[in-house]
């Protein structure tokens, strides 16, 4: 009996272990969308008025959307009654928002302290090495809390702020690229985002300059019946150089609760960015209950010649992922890259990949996706390569592994290539594998156990992704991957 | 070292193993010859713990403990290494770094301290040089893309690293030419000690005579139809198994 329960005790633990909920005083906006919660949102956040209407027209268009939200993808989930939504939920402390963050609620640091981010900056100029300097941009439910290091960036001319201070501070900047790389109306859920997004992150590198440190952004769910709607723009002038980086956590709940994001990235001639994500939102309970609907759309211009745009994810959480970050490789000599890692374990369902669009001279893509499904996962690889006829002498690499753990999961690759250019070149190769019960004996006769046996055969799988993350984000993800896979075999 | 007692194993409907009795004494080189499908592999499998065998009856005793309700990963903790006929491929992980986490596990399950990074890589170097292994063998992906005779050396390579105190060999020697099969019975000869215990199975003799076994069985239908010292081998090299079926 004792033993029963210290293994459930365990089993809990090991969950989901960022499942906590803070106790903070909130202030919500009423349930449902219609122009009033738009008006309310854009009210609480001062926006000039502008953003305001912009905000009106994309609302009047989803609205008006026949469309619905996307069927095509292979995902299973229960209607999303936007009425039963809050579309705002902010500490209360942000009707005086926090000048310093030694006014920013205790038990708000005490939350990331939790989640192991350190949002105090003596914290991080106490470690090692300058190298390892992060500075975090922190956004709870619908509001950014904190944004580290301000000053030292701004030295160099880099704003790194929230996505409201962005509007306040540099209308100029935000009214110049907002929308252009994702249309409002692009797709059901950016339509939705470009009416309601709260906050998210902003991020210009001015030319020739080269980010000193990693840009990060901690995006925090933490009020029921709240969905988050972020909203990042991050712009990289002529030859300028920025890492960025974001994570995200959510207590567990039994309601699915809505995340649909909108991120757009603006490389100019001679940029690079290379934006990566550990998405561990919770995922649900075994037998699929609860868990987020991550609905999101990352997308990403190479504007000007020999830029770059590089995409690496990590995706262990979600109930449900629905997520394609894409780069349009408009720039002559351009180049594209997406790296992935997604795992769906217990009754997970992830249909992810990219889109590479090819419309400069010489542009070239890289593709390697590594989808892991465990327990009932259902993982899909959706992907498109369109090579347009302009796109002389264009190359894509497409690499497509799928790794099966247990009979219960199932994986899917589906890819699209669209080559109109005849001097191009694209390859694809893909694969399906499962964990033999060869390779574990083998490590088990070694001395490894299963279980470690699993994660160590995974971490391999995933090697080639994992090592495009920054260094600390890398070793967070490998034991990420062990964690999500608990359960997973035996 | 380690006695098997009665032992009786069938896959589903098929015998495999019969009524073997078997006794392996600390210090020896014991070898199993047989033909093929005579149950020898099934044996090794059974002494390391793969699932999916029934055990009917009888025990293995490993110092004095019946290991049959082990897992494979104690057993290894305890000291049973198997050199596999068939190495499996793990793609992305380094040699060097799966060797690392392998005996970091049976330390932990020994209570042990985990290995020195720097003492390990520099015993890793040591080994693999005696064995003629380049150096590029410790950071390649483990025996993925190996050649068959690189295998089988990554396996007495482990082997020596993780210094086991029952080894067993399953036909090492398959697919080798005369210079691997030297190299491997240079190391499994200067391994072997009065401390540890070799269980060779094979069905030449060329190893043999390299490493000049104390006792040799002969394997047929899942149990042994006759026993002998190293002349044995020499018997069974003229007239084949036929002699003994």
């Amino acid at each position: 009996m004792a033993t029963v329960e210290t293994t459930k005790l365990v089993e809990q633990a090991s969950e989901y272990k960022y499942g906590f909920t803070t106790d903070i005083e909130q202030e919500f906006a009423p349930k449902g969308l219609n122009e009033g919660t738009i008006k309310f949102i854009s009210d609480k956040k001062k926006e000039p008025s502008w953003l305001l209407e912009w905000r009106l027209k994309a609302f009047n268009s989803w609205k008006n959307r026949k469309d619905g939200s996307p069927t095509w993808a292979n995902l299973k989930y229960k209607d999303i009654d936007y009425q039963d939504i809050h579309y705002f939920a902010a500490p209360k402390s942000e009707e005086d928002k926090p000048k310093s963050l030694e006014e920013v609620d205790p038990e708000l640091l005490r939350a990331y302290d939790k989640l192991g981010i350190p949002l105090r900056e003596q914290e991080f100029l106490a470690g090692i090495s300058n190298s390892h300097k992060v500075a975090v941009d922190a956004v709870f439910d619908s509001v950014s809390v904190a944004t580290t290091f301000k000053n030292e960036l701004s030295k160099l001319g880099i704003i790194f702020c929230s996505f409201s201070e962005a509007v306040i501070n540099h209308p100029e900047l935000v009214k110049k690229y907002l929308g252009t790389v994702v249309p409002t109306n692009d797709n059901y859920f950016s339509n939705l985002n470009s009416a309601v997004f709260s906050d998210g992150s902003f991020v210009y590198i001015p030319p020739n300059v080269k980010c000193p440190m990693e840009l990060s952004t901690y995006f925090r769910i933490n009020a029921e019946n709240t969905g988050q709607f972020e909203r990042t723009l991050i712009i990289a002038d002529k030859h300028s150089h920025v890492s960025y980086l974001e994570g995200c956590t959510a207590p567990m709940r039994d309601e699915n609760q809505l995340h649909a994001a909108v991120v757009e990235l603006v490389a100019l001639e001679g940029a690079e960015i290379k934006y990566s994500t550990v998405q561990n939102w919770y995922p649900g309970d075994k037998n699929g209950v609860g868990g987020i609907y991550n609905f999101v759309t990352k997308r990403g211009i190479c504007a000007g010649n020999n830029s770059k745009i590089s995409w690496t994810q990590v995706e262990t959480g979600s109930s449900v992922t629905w997520k394609y970050p894409s780069v349009i490789l408009k720039g002559d000599n351009s180049k594209g890259e997406f790296y992935s890692v997604a795992l769906s374990n217990k009754c997970q369902q992830a249909d992810t990949g990219t889109k590479m669009m090819h419309i400069g001279k010489n542009t070239s893509s890289t593709i390697v996706s590594k989808g892991i499904s465990a327990g009932k996962g259902q993982q899909t690889y959706r992907g498109l390569v369109n090579i347009l006829p302009g796109a002389t002498n264009s190359k894509n690499f497409t690499q497509c592994d799928s790794l099966l753990i247990g009979n219960d999961c199932g994986a899917h690759t589906v890819p699209y290539i669209n080559v109109r250019n005849k001097e191009s070149d694209v390859a694809h190769e893909a694969t399906t594998s499962k964990i033999s019960d060869e390779q574990l004996f083998y490590c088990r006769q070694r001395g490894i156990s299963e279980e470690d046996a699993t994660a160590l055969i995974v971490n391999g799988f995933c090697r080639e992704v994992l090592k495009n993350l920054p260094m600390e984000f890398a070793v967070e993800a490998k034991k990420l991957l062990e964690l999500s896979l608990e359960g997973a075999v035996g | 070292m380690l006695e098997i007692r009665n032992l009786s194993v069938s896959v589903g409907d098929t015998d495999i193993i019969n009524n073997l009795n078997l006794k392996i004494t600390k210090g020896k080189k014991v070898a199993i010859m047989g033909p093929n499908g005579s149950g020898k592999s099934t044996l090794s499998n059974i002494i390391s713990g793969k699932e999916g065998y029934i055990i009917k009856q009888g025990e293995i005793i490993f110092n004095d403990q019946n290991i049959l309700e082990l897992d494979p990963e104690e057993r290894a903790a305890n000291g049973i290494y198997l050199a596999f006929q068939y190495p499996v491929e793990i793609p992305g992980i380094a040699n060097s770094s799966f060797l690392r986490t392998a005996l970091n596990s049976i330390r932990k399950f020994n209570g042990q301290e985990a290995l020195d990074t720097r003492v390990f890589l520099d015993e890793c170097k040591l080994v693999s040089e005696k064995l003629g292994l380049e150096k590029s063998f410790l950071s390649r992906d483990l025996n993925a893309g190996f050649s068959g005779g690189e295998k089988k050396k990554n396996e007495i390579f482990h082997m020596l690293m993780m210094k086991p105190k029952l080894c067993i060999l399953d036909e090492i020697d398959s697919g080798l030419d005369i210079d691997s099969l030297k190299t491997i019975a240079e190391g499994v000869a200067q391994y072997s000690n009065t401390e540890n215990a070799m269980l060779i199975i094979t069905h030449y003799q060329r190893l043999l005579d390299y490493i000049k076994p104390d006792e040799v069985h002969i394997f047929k239908q899942g149990t042994i139809v006759k026993s002998g010292d190293y002349g044995l081998v020499h018997t069974l090299e003229k007239e084949g198994y036929k002699g003994f079926l």
